[in-house]
């Protein structure tokens, strides 16, 4: 009998899913119960998961097909409270665009749940299922404010293009298990020893698929329209959420099934990373829209954390999971402050409507400050720390040109921080903006920019938890 | 003594900030801010007396060492210092009082902001002198980028927002190659302690490449030819505060961490690259200086006089004699003092006039004769007169420079005369001469703060010129213990 407790948490997500769709349908003006129960969803998946499968070191269920460990609890936690938070402060943004909705809440727990299977996949078919699932579920996020041309647009292309990539992804799947006979990880890792070239083939399609979904470049081209056309709170959940989760499964392939195979992908990804670093710095600055900005900066963002992953080392994969963590940190906090931007009923989005915010909004401005800084990786700030791992385990492996190209990328991309920084503090001011905020929304903002200040003070802690993770 | 007293030295201007945040900011002239910051900064002042009289000038170790554990296995937070960095704590600790001071007259709005990022400015810059880790160093050293890029964008004149990103932009190219070599360090030896790094020695096959990223980022920051064009521009558009921030104190960390970096952990390294500090240093020395001959505006032309004198700074240091580094820190002091005072004086007509033109003035002797007489005081310091602090400094980095090499001596003394040559015209033209511009007339003398501060910059300029001792003493000892520390590496090379 397997031990079923493991996957409580799916089991448990899932269970509530359904039954918040037959309450939304059952009851009428739900949206408003149906919000705080997902939020109390996810609180106790959160919970059962700490409980269940944190302290087990490696577990496999259902022949092996999935997999708990270190790292798919801890990635389950991080993305179970991302999506926590994004869910908690957009419903101010929801209501003013009257698209407050029971299906919001259900679309997010579903994503999640793909999520969920996806990092603790260990097998190809189940990794897929858990991808389409989320991927599905995300498509309609996308379009969520369908009385807006852009959401629509957004939605759609991201149709077409993830279609595309996870055909791609498919196909890849489908040589592989062709030459090692299983669908299985840990089965392919033992039989792919040889130098088939078509292999390689395989290898290329798969990694291709994923780069796509963290949007990596050459893949990136969907990011910024999808980014600038959805609404701004599913744009924060398509920044950090699905991130966490294809990084995971990025990890997991690597080092699972292909490890023997390094001297094929490592190029790959190197190359993928030094392009995502230089593009996203240089693409971000001539933008004018924040959400089409923010869209470049996770792309150069997205360059670093593969930077980890090209070293082939446990220290690069966690230093990989921290600058995601982190990233995840920061990317609330600038959300949040863009979700403050509203002057009756609308939101701005525009770099040119945070003109001269620190006359009007000093608090506002100061966490904006320390946010935009931290992205740009200046010390003593969590963002600086994140970018040091990554580039520390880079340099155990003595690559130094990823190291160098990396940091001068930093230097570009520190460009338009700086503008961002410039309009805010030294540029004329304009009107004010509502400051009736809902109270999560500051908390969101207060804690995440607080974190970010003061990581520097103890930044054992977090290293102590990725410790745990052993790939390789 | 187990009273972290460095610690307290870094924090008490953040604590000092921290209040000030939680203050009302008022419009207009917030007295209660200002004395706060005031406060902080004399007491911070006072501790930093008292570790200057507590510090045993017999030893080279370092002093009031504090190693706490920051990340485990990796980093430790460790703080100290010894007769080289401890004269850096004081100056810090010396100027930001009298900045803040100053800010009376040039800082019209958002006071309360500018005092907050000064002392945190104070509290990195403290940082970086006493850090005795290279990741600690690397924090402080990078961080000090913010308030500095906020000081320069926010109060600055016209064409402050492109002089805070070439200052920003440029430094942070610089240091992110030393990030690279401080980390590829900790994967050779294993550490980033420097007391630890000293006794283990780098391999010299890393040496050259590691000094080189060291040297991208202490060459842009302190600045040597030709990387020096990010000064003029935020000199001159920073508040005068801001300026005299930037060139006492934050140019002085890179002088530093060439003694102390790229000194004492690359000896062979530092032998090799002499000819590129010595050829650069010349060249900044002669060509600044013709540079700020023809300046039109008096800030630029003290920005590049900073050049220039920090040209004499890196070739005392790379003259590896005993002289030659004694004299780049007493430089590097006395510079300090000097520029402050110079910044601060054209702050003062600045303020009347809202001009910095060389042209707007002459004749000012006949109206202000009290601001006549200490600009020429601070001019001739910074010429270097016998009797002032600044000849010092340049007497010593010249005979170390004879016993090194006579030819880049012969050429840096040639420098000298420049010096002389565009400090007095500067004097000439805007105290002497006859007074044409009628507004001119009006002007009022220097007022009680501005004199007051600017007598606190005399005294020691003067009393360190006639009587250098306490300096050399203070340094002599570890500057002794860096060259044998070098000659021993050399020599078992």
């Amino acid at each position: 009998m397997e031990n079923l407790n493991l996957v409580l948490p799916e089991i448990f997500i899932s269970l509530s899913i359904m039954f918040l769709l037959i309450l939304g349908v059952f009851k009428k003006n739900s949206s408003k119960i149906t919000f705080n129960l997902s939020l109390f969803t996810i609180l106790i998946t959160a919970i059962i998961t700490i409980n269940e499968t944190f302290s087990v070191s490696r577990e496999t269920l259902f022949n092996e097909s999935v997999v708990i460990d270190s790292m798919s609890s801890l990635m389950k936690i991080i993305t179970l409270i991302g999506g926590f938070l994004v869910l908690v402060i957009s419903s101010n943004y929801l209501k003013t665009f009257k698209i407050y909705n029971i299906e919001y809440p259900v679309l997010i727990l579903s994503s999640i749940l793909g999520m969920m299977v996806m990092i603790s996949s260990n097998d190809l078919i189940v990794f897929y299922m858990g991808l389409e699932l989320q991927s599905l579920a995300l498509y309609v996020l996308a379009t969520y404010n369908r009385d807006q041309l852009k959401s629509s647009e957004a939605g759609l292309k991201y149709f077409v293009l993830s279609a595309l990539s996870s055909g791609l992804l498919l196909y890849g799947c489908s040589l592989v298990y062709g030459f090692s006979g299983s669908t299985n990880f840990d089965i392919i890792s033992n039989q792919l020893n040889s130098n088939e070239y078509v292999l390689t083939f395989g290898i290329v399609f798969i990694l291709v698929g994923l780069a796509f979904k963290i949007s990596a470049v050459p893949f990136h081209m969907w990011a910024p329209d999808v980014y600038e056309g959805s609404p701004t709170t599913v744009t924060l959940f398509f920044t950090i959420v699905p991130k966490i989760a294809a990084l995971t499964v990025f990890i997991r392939f690597l080092y699972v099934p292909f490890l023997n195979l390094i001297d094929q992908w490592q190029m790959i990804i190197i190359f993928l990373s030094i392009a995502s670093m230089v593009f996203g710095a240089v693409a971000a600055i001539g933008q004018t829209n924040i959400k089409r900005l923010i869209a470049y900066s996770s792309i150069g963002h997205i360059g670093y954390t593969l930077a980890g992953l090209a070293t082939a080392s446990n220290e690069g994969i966690q230093s990989s999971i921290i600058y995601i963590s982190i990233y995840v940190v920061m990317n609330l906090a600038f959300f949040s402050c863009l979700l403050m931007l509203r002057r009756k009923d609308q939101y701005y989005e525009n770099i040119e409507d945070l003109s001269g915010l620190s006359k009007n909004h000093p608090l506002l401005s100061l966490c904006l400050l320390v946010i935009l800084f931290s992205l740009a990786g200046i010390p003593p700030l969590a963002g600086f720390f994140a970018k040091f791992y990554v580039f520390k385990a880079v340099l155990e492996q003595s690559m130094f040109f990823l190291a160098i190209v990396g940091l001068l990328s930093t230097v570009v991309a520190a460009f338009y921080y700086l503008r961002i920084i410039k309009i805010i503090y030294f540029d004329k001011e304009k009107d004010k903006y509502d400051t009736d905020h809902s109270l999560w929304l500051k908390f969101s903002l207060t804690v995440s920019t607080i974190l970010i200040l003061l990581y520097f003070i103890f930044p054992s802690q977090l290293i102590e938890v990725v410790s745990r993770i052993n790939i390789i | 003594m187990n009273f972290p007293i460095l610690s307290s030295l870094i924090l008490l201007p953040i604590v000092g900030a921290l209040f000030l945040f939680f203050t009302k900011d008022k419009e207009g002239n917030n007295l209660t801010a200002k004395y706060v910051a005031l406060f902080t900064t004399v007491v911070n002042f006072l501790i930093s007396i008292y570790l200057w009289i507590s510090f045993d000038q017999s030893t080279s170790s370092f002093q009031f060492v504090e190693d706490r554990v920051w990340i485990e296995g990796f980093i430790n937070y460790k703080v100290g210092v010894d007769g080289i960095s401890i004269l850096f704590i004081i100056l810090t600790t010396f100027i930001t009082p009298i900045c803040i001071i100053s800010v009376n007259n040039s800082v019209k709005n958002r006071l309360r902001d500018f005092l907050i990022a000064i002392l945190i400015m104070e509290s990195f810059m403290i940082g970086v002198f006493c850090a005795l880790d290279l990741v600690v160093f690397y924090l402080f050293f990078e961080a000090g980028l913010i308030p500095m890029f906020l000081i320069i964008g926010i109060w600055g004149g016209e064409r402050r927002v492109y002089s805070a990103f070439k200052f920003f932009l440029y430094t942070l190219l610089g240091s992110v190659l030393m990030l690279v070599a401080i980390i590829s360090i900790y994967w050779i030896t294993g550490t980033t302690d420097v007391v630890q790094l000293y006794e283990i020695g780098i391999d010299v096959k890393y040496q050259n490449l590691l000094w080189l990223a060291f040297f991208s980022s202490f060459a842009v920051k302190t600045p040597m030819w030709p990387v020096h064009t990010w000064l003029p521009d935020a000199h001159v558009e920073a508040p005068t505060a801001g300026s005299v921030l930037l060139a006492a104190i934050l140019l002085k960390m890179a002088g530093y961490g060439f003694i102390r970096f790229s000194l004492g952990l690359f000896p062979i390294a530092s032998e090799v690259f002499t000819p590129l500090i010595y050829t650069l240093s010349v060249i900044a020395i002669i060509f600044t200086s013709l540079i700020a001959l023809m300046q039109e505006d008096m800030k630029k032309l003290i920005a590049y006089s900073s050049v220039a004198h920090m040209g004499f700074v890196t070739l005392g240091i790379f003259t590896l004699q005993q002289q030659g580094i004694e004299g780049s820190i007493i430089q590097m002091i006395s510079h300090g003092l000097v520029s402050a005072a110079l910044f601060l004086t054209v702050g003062v007509v600045y303020d009347r006039m809202h001009s910095r033109l060389i042209s707007t003035y002459g004749g000012l002797v006949s109206v202000i004769p009290k601001y006549s007489i200490l600009f020429m005081l601070f001019a001739l310091a910074s010429l270097g007169l016998p009797g002032t602090s600044g000849f010092i400094g340049e007497f010593l980095i010249l005979m170390g420079a004879f016993k090194d090499n006579f030819l880049v001596a012969v050429i840096a003394s040639i420098g000298v005369i420049l010096g002389a040559a565009y400090m007095l015209w500067l004097y000439k033209r805007v105290i002497f001469g006859k007074l044409i511009n009628k507004d001119l007339k009006t002007i009022l003398d220097l007022n009680r703060s501005e004199y007051f501060i600017l007598s606190c910059l005399a005294a020691p300029i003067l009393f360190f010129g006639f009587y250098p001792d306490p300096l050399i003493n203070t340094i002599e000892v570890s500057v002794t213990d860096l060259i044998n520390m070098h000659n021993t590496n050399i020599a078992s090379k």
